[in-house]
């Protein structure tokens, strides 16, 4: 038996989520064969398997966050160096055999579970033999079979499903699509209604296709953003900021500091100093809500994440108490910070415990935005590009540089006239950089 | 109107209106399916209903009734000798079965299901002719065939008048002798009924005991019961010819090397079933038989034709009425597009002597055969309240169980009402229970169901009604 620790996966690395098993348990893999694929802060990476053998047990489900020297799996190396056809090992440790029951017995054939578990398990197109038990006596329980569900590599369970000793394959290939939208009903955690999730039709019967695994950062963003948009009732409120005075000051001491401190200074430092000002007197938009316990939880810390693009896909590295810095720190962070995203070297510290995020698009372009919260924040900043346009003051039609921005946020945390009364304050503090003085 | 000219379409047929059939087509018609039913019988309701399960419960209440008067006197309660009005009764049977073939029929009609008279012969995967109705034939998507099971044939008696369970159902007689050939459940709810009616019975069975299915130590107190009503019980015995000999029969019965003669007014034949897959076109639907005649079906009843399914007696498995009924609702429902399947863990048994016999799950002699450890909780009925108050303490309960997980896995019992009390068992066997969880049930008190409970404890070393040994 060989434990298969987690190697280390490079450095300031120190644990990986499971993203998939490869190989199923009681199943044969070579030396440097795939074996599990784990993401970390950084990218995905495929782990091959050090040994030849038989996967004995997998140590992590998928989701699981595994450390460093953590055992993720058991195998079976024995007798793997004669060098005959290989075969199954005789020895193989009972977690490869889930079946609590021997076979060939009336009631014992079966594994015991309830009848409305078993249905459960085929609704999953799941093979209950294979579903680990944790109730008494070896039961397996609806909730085995749920985890079952969401765990291991769902092409394993697809093809042990329909294992029936059936004299009827020409009808086979209509079940095993019928498995695939029961696999598919299942990823809906909840039911709801009208929401159809249905198995895409085949795309390349129109047109060739290129076919991308979703993993690493895509995948994470994917469960983040249907994360936020199914549960978050989001609600927009927009406005606009004359940065006219801001954006001559910002230039002006930009070119002044060129080669020193200061040389980065962006509109989004300022930003982020308005924004920990406007949390201070609005904490609604700081905060989170907890669904289940029913808790609003008020941060008093002020962490503010904003959206950088890495090529790769977006992160979100976050700078903490970002209301006691200076805008001039604020700036030579955000430099460090999104240089480090574009290297790929962010620590994993780097993207936690934000309170609050902005996206700033304006730099690429674009009139209006609505951004999607950063679940479990309550609401996100959008900037616009600032640009000139001719905008009317004191009956004159005069040419301002204007920043479009919108708040995006949960409204079940605060209310349309508390996001009003926030971008209004936010406004009036970039239109008149004497506002912000007070708050450095 | 011409016969067979008319060839209609469905989405259903479903071929025989047993408890397989007519359960299959009310499940598929309430699931949206346009059902057509064909049965060769002018009742609904098959074997089960018309000339099986049904008349011969009937005949055994009567029957039990008149033993019960008669085990009155231990109450001191006397009767003067009980008789029966053969034709009363008779008549009496036919009404119940009429009723429930008439329910049937009501059920099938209010569903919209096409009930055409007639026996129907695949001449494709997709289409079937029907012979001796104006409908001549049935275009179908799905199929469900459940078509029962007919009598064996006795051959030695091939040729001579003796009875068949159906016969001797319909109470042609009381002879004053029966020699009941096969000592399985249906010749000994049978004997037990004629003897009950007068007759003077002996049941020969071939092997070395009777109910051969059931566990030795609750056949062994039916047997027990039985020595005082039947004449004679021959095991181990085979008929190797029968003669009519004036009015009656003259058996020869080889038993141990050596030849008996049998005189009797009469003979039944209760020598088992056989599948009815014959003479329907099944190779022309392309529908493929095992080794022992039977339709070869995955867990959802579907056979070697996509389009076809087959549930009930003409299925792998014992031939029982409730085990067609489940099928059946299986196969409706996975026609029908719902991921249903047979995967029941038990299918109960049940023998309607005096005292009753079922089980279900595992039997002790199954484990032996096995070679599977099982521990094994019995509980005599004889320290039950409930019995002792019926009168009727002769029986037991047992529950067998795992001895490392402490599943049950089978449980088994005999004596008065026990065909009621397995439901419990089966329920037990399907949810995965452990003994606990028969343990820790309230069984109302006091009642012959405590004996479930008092078994799992004793399985589990901790009776209260007995000792531990």
């Amino acid at each position: 038996m060989f434990e298969f620790k987690l190697p280390d996966l490079g450095e300031g690395i120190h644990e990986g989520e499971i993203l998939k098993w490869h190989v199923a348990e009681g199943d044969r893999i070579d030396e440097d064969a795939p074996l599990v694929d784990v993401e970390t802060d950084k990218a995905a990476v495929t782990i091959p398997s050090p040994k030849r053998g038989t996967l004995v047990s997998r140590h992590g489900q998928i989701g699981a966050v595994v450390k460093t020297g953590e055992v993720i799996a058991v195998i079976d190396d024995a007798g793997e160096r004669v060098a005959t056809p290989p075969q199954r090992p005789a020895a193989t440790s009972p977690v490869v055999a889930p079946s609590p029951e021997p076979a060939a017995i009336s009631s014992g054939s079966r594994p015991p579970a309830a009848p409305a578990t078993r249905r459960l398990a085929r609704e999953l197109g799941i093979d209950i033999n294979l579903v680990p038990a944790t109730g008494p006596g070896g039961r397996v329980t609806p909730e085995d079979v749920q985890r079952f569900a969401a765990g291991p590599a769902p092409e394993a369970q697809l093809a042990a499903a329909p294992a029936i000793d059936t004299p009827a394959q020409a009808e086979r290939s209509a079940t095993e699509s019928h498995a695939a939208e029961a696999e598919y009903a299942a990823h809906a955690a909840t039911a709801i209604p009208f929401l159809d999730i249905e198995p895409l039709p085949d795309f390349s019967q129109w047109g060739p296709v290129e076919i991308e695994t979703l993993r690493s950062i895509r995948r994470k963003v994917a469960h983040k953003m249907v994360t936020s948009k199914v549960l978050i009732p989001h609600v927009a409120h927009m406005d606009e900021a004359d940065v006219t005075l801001l954006e001559d000051f910002r230039i002006k001491e930009r070119q002044r500091r060129a080669g020193g401190r200061g040389e980065r200074l962006t509109l989004l430092a300022f930003v982020i100093k308005a924004i920990t000002a406007g949390l201070k007197a609005a904490p609604a938009f700081n905060a989170s809500l907890d669904p289940f316990k029913e808790q609003i939880i008020y941060k008093r810390y002020y962490n503010i994440g904003f959206a950088a693009d890495t090529g790769r896909g977006l992160v979100v590295p976050v700078i903490r108490e970002a209301d006691r810095m200076s805008i001039l720190s604020l700036s030579e962070k955000i430099a460090s910070l999104a240089d480090a995203a574009r290297a790929g070297t962010l620590e994993s510290a780097d993207l936690r415990g934000g309170t609050f995020t902005i996206t700033n698009v304006g730099p690429l372009g674009g009139t209006a935005l609505i951004p999607a919260v950063n679940y479990p924040e309550v609401a996100i900043l959008g900037m616009g590009r600032a640009q000139e346009k001719p905008v009317v003051r004191d009956g004159q039609i005069v040419i301002r540089k204007m920043l479009p921005l919108t708040l995006a946020f949960d409204h079940r945390v605060a209310d349309g006239a508390d996001a009003a009364r926030f971008v209004t304050e936010l406004v009036r503090m970039l239109s008149d950089p004497h506002a912000l003085l007070l708050e450095t | 109107m011409v016969m067979g000219t008319i060839r209609i379409e469905a989405q259903l047929a479903v071929i025989g209106a047993g408890p397989g059939g007519y359960v299959a087509a009310i499940r598929a018609a309430d699931l949206g399916q346009e059902v057509v039913l064909i049965e060769e019988r002018q009742e609904l309701g098959g074997v089960c209903l018309i000339e099986g399960c049904i008349p011969s419960k009937a005949l055994i209440s009567a029957v039990e009734v008149a033993n019960a008067a008669q085990a009155a006197k231990q109450f001191g309660l006397t009767f003067v000798a009980a008789s029966f009005e053969l034709d009363k009764l008779r008549s009496w049977t036919k009404s119940v079965v009429s009723g429930l073939t008439k329910g049937v029929r009501f059920l099938l009609e209010k569903r919209g299901v096409q009930i055409i008279r007639g026996r129907a012969r695949f001449t494709g995967a997709n289409s079937l002719d029907i012979d001796g109705s104006d409908v001549g034939g049935v275009d179908f998507q799905h199929c469900i065939i459940a078509t029962g099971s007919r009598i064996n044939e006795l051959p030695t008696g091939y040729g001579l008048p003796v009875w068949t369970s159906a016969d001797a159902l319909n109470l042609p007689e009381v002879p004053e002798s029966l020699v009941v050939i096969g000592g399985g459940y249906i010749g000994l709810e049978l004997g037990l009924v004629y003897a009950g009616l007068g007759a003077r019975v002996t049941v020969v069975e071939f092997h070395p005991h009777l109910l051969m299915g059931a566990d030795h130590d609750l056949t062994e107190v039916v047997v027990r019961h039985s020595r005082n009503r039947l004449h004679n019980i021959l095991v181990n015995s085979r008929v190797s010819r029968i003669e009519r000999s004036g009015a009656g029969f003259v058996l020869t019965v080889e038993h141990e090397g050596k030849e008996q003669r049998l005189e009797t007014a009469q003979v039944l034949a209760a020598v088992g079933r056989k599948p009815n897959t014959d003479g329907i076109g099944l190779d022309r639907a392309g529908v493929a038989l095992d080794q022992h005649g039977k339709i070869k079906v995955d867990i959802t009843g579907t056979t070697s034709a996509p389009s076809i399914y087959a549930i009930g007696d003409i299925t792998p498995g014992p031939m029982l009425a409730h085990k067609a009924s489940r099928e059946a609702k299986v196969a409706a429902e996975v026609l029908a597009g719902h991921p249903a399947a047979f995967d029941n863990r038990a299918i109960p048994a049940v023998v309607f002597t005096d005292p009753e016999i079922a089980w279900a799950g595992i039997t002790e002699r199954e484990a032996l055969e096995q070679k599977r450890p099982i521990t094994v909780g019995r509980f005599p009925l004889r320290a039950l309240g409930r019995a002792r108050t019926l009168g009727r303490s002769d029986g037991l309960v047992k529950v067998i169980s795992d001895p490392e997980t402490k599943l049950v896995l089978g449980v088994g019992m005999v004596g008065p009402h026990v065909s009621e009390l397995i439901a419990e068992g089966a329920l037990a066997l399907e949810m995965g229970a452990t003994l606990e969880d028969l343990m820790v049930t309230i069984h109302p008190h006091p009642t012959l169901s405590e004996a479930i409970m008092e078994a799992a404890e004793a399985a589990a070393g901790a009776p209260v009604h007995t000792l531990t040994s």
